[in-house]
């Protein structure tokens, strides 16, 4: 076992411990933190399929992370008023069968946003990806169906056979479970031909065309799945508040995605979760010391874009192997 | 509708066009130059802002207040470049949009902590108060009408400053090759600071000016920088005349959108219902534009040499 | 700079002694400290404060967090809340959006939650609760004031709002009461700071009145552009568009503005001059209506918790709903749906002592409720 996977093994663990821990000393909110952790965490790795392996730097995950919520509050809203959704289709508040919806919705999203922000590169990625998901975003604030700017309360959490959903401990297994999937998808996707060929049209496009790969098609279809991972943890992340809004959708939201990803290291595994835990703990520790809090976390974040390129983990377990 | 209403909400549009010119020509300027993308540009904005409504505040006169909002967002653009910027010209975008992003945290927490939570006082100058009648009847501000101006004098200088003066021989220069222009012996990265403090004062201008007619207070910034970016974007990145065409294009079709597609759907609904979604349509009409025009033209309607 | 110092102070003093265990009463307040809408957050917690301080009260402590108005933080801070510090009572929500995260499920988790300002209808008919107290008002109540004052001497009113649930409940609440004709119902963008375009429209429909609900900073932007837009048309709005936090920012442009209330600094009984008093000498300025409300909504508390146990929620209930205080509002009663029955007031922008502030005109209406109460079966 090399360096890098003990850390990662180290925090997974940690990860399922600290809750446990927690959950018996009588302290509950730290397992409601540590959900937030892993859901953060699995919405940043679906980033990560984009941004570490194929290079694109999209700043409209949100819009993906709030169609994922949505889906989840619409989808509980109509289970519980009782009225139907579309075609005479009712809602649901089971969670798998609102997981499905949520990455099929998110899937579709991500292949149109990507045909189109697929076309340019660069600056023009970073800045068409913000632009659909500022329209997401003004479309949810300004349509009246289901609450707007309000956004959607669910009074109850979504159900899951077999777990107290409403239980903290309950629900953070279910998100760790699916974090350690998600985790465990990526790690499949890097090493597989397809990772392979997405990883190579970041370093060299003349390349990859030459062999005979269309590096638009190997990044539209690693787009939509880094998308569909996303909305995944925004049905998730929905759940954990037991509500909805825009401000799952907005730009800031798009850009502490990015923000877990760096934190953690760029492109690694387990990158985003050591980033999520990281920021989760900054924002809940500076927050409890000074109102001044997001001032120092961007004076920590600006340290660390600056002199710690490599994250967390970079710190922890050296460099970067090449991939 | 009348002729009249729709010829004002052209000016309205042409405007605020206006408006986002001057934040879009310094952001276009330093990735032209330097290839680097600056969230917190509307950070300086802010800065010019805040140094405007301070000063003139105590001293009594918005002009006082107006050079030192150039002064202030100079000097801070200056200093950022100087101790941030300067380290981010070799990374990738991802770095420079990160830095920047924790840029914008600081700068906000940091002013509100010099000037409290509440917006600041700053009123147009008893110069340029109140309306005057247009030919074909219609008042106009003539505020406005000086914000117009001023964009079309800045508009000229920067075009009289790039194309005629030894600074502007070197950022074109900088444009097209950056290492060639290093090694013929100019000093580029006193050009690179000077550069970032040209378009950091033209954003703090830009702020004062806005300012005085909106509302200064944290934040101020975000939404702009986003429009600005738009602009610049669909302009062609580094462009100057693309930012110039692409901020007329979205003042004009914002504004547009604004008044006429709720009008529009009055047709098909009731006027309540008709005004909800018409705003919400009017609310993303611009970055459908610029979908649009990037589906089409993948680098904006005047790609620069580079980028 | 100096009243920062003192609020923050205050802050620390309130952190330290939250340390403390087995106190009675523990209330923890989320607000808005950090961010653009600051403003609002750091007066409802100065006129919170005001009240405990001025009560004496040794048994309550106030667990003070900023929810930097983002949803998602407010509703980790209200789990913090409940789970790790174990408050008893919930309150300081600003706005709407966050309220609606919290307070549903705070109260299914058994917690009060007094509302200091945030009343979105939602919580006011069918859904309302037992352990939702609303301090302020219901969402509705100031724009149905503005538009019964309407109905005396406007006939074709243009009537604006942004385009968020707030803004639509603001115009629906103007259009229950006023009977005259519409010239426009226009929806502007949230967070949008020019309206050129909007001016363009009121100048070209001939209206005899224009009502605008727009809070903080598009209220601001607004106000002074349409001072120099040359258009006569008289303004009028809700309290929140002329509040006292973006008054000074208006500036001169505010002046002869006409806004419902149910306070303003000019009110002549004792609880009012007390609480102004009070405040400008713990704080050094005028407050707002969302100081006033947080302090009535300490006051309601305190004097709750004087007569009965929290946990044992019906009686603190049964205390809660005889709003026992001395309001500066003059006269406060709780609705069934556990709103405020009051007096709105109408008020005028005027400036005394070089200070711009509001003054009332006249009572627009006597003990009035809300449109939802009868939906509400507790």
């Amino acid at each position: 076992m090399n360096r890098e996977n003990l850390v990662n093994f180290i925090l997974a663990v940690l990860l399922l411990a600290v809750p446990f821990a927690a959950n018996m000393a009588g302290q509950p909110f730290y397992v409601t933190l540590a959900t937030r952790v892993a859901i953060l965490a699995l919405a940043a790795t679906g980033l990560n399929l984009a941004l570490g392996l194929g290079g694109l730097v999209s700043f409209g995950h949100a819009a993906f992370f709030g169609i994922g919520g949505y889906v989840a509050g619409i989808l509980a809203t109509h289970s519980f008023s009782g009225e139907p959704l579309l075609f005479g289709l009712s809602g649901t508040n089971q969670m798998w069968v609102i997981w499905i919806v949520a990455v099929l919705l998110a899937g579709l999203l991500g292949l149109a946003i990507g045909a189109i922000s697929l076309r340019t590169s660069g600056v023009y990625f970073i800045m068409i990806t913000l632009a659909f998901a500022q329209m997401v975003y003004y479309f949810a604030v300004s349509w009246p169906a289901y609450g707007g700017e309000d956004g959607l309360s669910i009074l109850v959490r979504n159900q899951f056979p077999g777990v107290m959903t409403m239980r903290p401990l309950g629900f953070f297994l279910i998100c760790y479970v699916v974090l350690l999937v998600g985790i465990g998808l990526f790690a499949l996707i890097r090493a597989s031909r397809f990772g392979n060929a997405l990883q190579a049209a970041r370093q060299n496009e003349v390349r990859v065309a030459t062999v005979g790969i269309q590096p638009y098609r190997i990044r539209l279809t690693g787009f939509a799945i880094s998308a569909m991972m996303t909305g995944l943890a925004g049905a998730l992340f929905a759940d954990l508040n037991r509500f909805v809004s825009p401000s799952m959708l907005s730009w800031h939201m798009s850009g502490e995605l990015i923000v877990l990803i760096v934190l953690g290291g760029t492109g690694r595994l387990f990158g985003p979760l050591a980033g999520a835990a990281l920021y989760v703990a900054f924002e809940y520790a500076l927050g409890g010391i000074t109102e001044r809090w997001q001032f120092f976390l961007g004076l920590i974040l600006l340290v660390v874009v600056l002199f710690a390129r490599g994250g967390l983990l970079g710190l922890l377990a050296g460099k970067a192997r090449h991939g | 509708m009348t002729v009249a209403l729709a010829l004002e909400q052209l000016l309205n549009g042409l405007q605020l066009g206006v408006m986002l010119f001057l934040m879009a020509a310094g952001l276009t300027l330093i990735f032209g130059v330097m290839g680097l993308i600056n969230l917190a540009h509307g950070s300086l904005y802010m800065v010019g802002a805040f140094a405007c409504a301070a000063v003139a505040a105590w001293t009594g006169s918005f002009w006082i207040g107006l050079i030192a909002s150039l002064v202030a967002a100079a000097a801070a653009g200056a200093i950022v470049e100087l101790v941030v910027i300067r380290r981010l010209y070799d990374r990738d975008h991802l770095d420079q949009v990160l830095a920047t992003f924790a840029l914008i945290l600081m700068f906000s927490e940091g002013t509100r902590w010099l000037f409290g939570s509440f917006p600041l006082y700053l009123d147009i100058p008893p110069l340029l108060q109140g309306a005057v009648t247009l030919p074909g009847g219609t008042q106009y501000p003539v505020y406005r009408l000086a914000i117009i101006a001023a964009g079309a004098i800045v508009a000229i200088g920067l075009y009289m400053l790039i194309s005629k003066t030894r600074l502007g021989m070197r950022i074109r220069a900088g444009e097209s090759d950056r290492e060639m222009i290093g090694a013929l012996g100019v000093d580029i990265r006193t050009l690179y600071t000077v550069v970032f403090a040209l378009g950091a004062a033209l954003a703090g201008f830009a702020g004062a000016m806005v300012g005085a007619l909106q509302s200064v207070q944290v934040g101020m910034g975000e939404p702009v920088l986003i429009l600005a970016f738009v602009v610049i974007v669909i302009g062609g990145i580094g462009s100057i005349k693309g930012a110039l065409l692409g901020a007329l294009l979205v003042g004009v079709t914002d504004t547009m959108g604004r008044f006429l597609l709720p009008q529009i759907f009055a047709f098909f609904a009731p006027p309540a219902q008709a005004g909800m979604i018409g705003g919400a349509v009017a609310s993303m009409l611009i970055y459908i534009v610029m979908a649009v025009i990037l589906a089409v033209k993948p680098r904006g309607l005047f790609p620069a040499a580079h980028a | 700079m100096k009243k920062l110092l003192a609020a923050a102070t205050l802050t620390l003093s309130l952190s330290a002694s939250g340390l403390a265990f087995a106190e009675p009463l523990k209330i923890g307040m989320i607000t808005t400290l950090s961010g653009g809408g600051a403003g609002l957050g750091i007066d409802t917690r100065d006129g919170f404060m005001l009240a405990i301080k001025n009560s004496g009260n040794k048994d309550i402590t106030v667990v003070t967090e900023d929810d930097a108005q983002k949803p998602e933080l407010a509703v980790q801070i209200a789990d913090k809340m409940i789970q790790s510090d174990q408050v008893d009572i919930l309150t300081g929500i600003v706005w709407s959006n966050l309220l609606m995260a919290v307070a549903p499920s705070a109260v299914a988790q058994g917690k009060f939650y007094v509302s200091t300002n945030a009343a979105p209808a939602a919580l006011a008919g069918a859904n309302c609760n037992k352990l939702y107290f609303n301090a302020a008002y219901q969402n509705d109540n100031l724009h149905e004031a503005m538009g019964e004052y309407a109905n005396k001497g406007y006939k074709k009113m243009f009537i604006l709002a942004p385009n968020y649930p707030a803004g639509k409940d603001s115009l629906t609440g103007f259009k229950r009461y006023y009977k005259g004709e519409l010239a426009a119902e226009v929806y502007t963008q949230v967070g949008q700071t020019d309206y050129a375009a909007e001016i363009a429209q009121m100048r070209a429909s001939g209206a005899d009145g224009i009502f605008v609900f727009l809070p903080g900073g598009m209220g601001i932007a607004f106000m002074k552009q349409f001072a120099q837009s040359g258009v006569k048309i008289p303004v009028m709005g809700p309290g929140f568009s002329f509040s006292q936090d973006v008054l000074p920012a208006i500036g001169d442009a505010a002046l002869g503005a006409k806004a419902s209330g149910q306070w303003a600094p000019d009110f002549d009984n004792e609880a009012s001059k007390k609480f102004l008093a009070d405040f400008q000498k713990e704080y050094n300025r005028l407050p707002s209506i969302y100081a006033v409300q947080a302090y009535d909504a300490a006051q309601l508390i305190l004097s709750a918790a004087a007569k009965a146990d929290v946990t044992d929620a019906d009686a603190f209930r049964a205390e809660l709903l005889k709003a026992d205080i001395q309001s500066p509002r003059g006269n406060f009663k709780f609705n069934t749906n556990q709103h405020p029955i009051q007096d709105i007031y109408l008020t005028e922008v005027v400036k005394q002592d070089g200070v711009l502030t509001n003054k009332t005109v006249e009572k627009i209406f006597t003990d009035h409720k809300d449109a939802y109460a009868k939906d509400c079966k507790i």
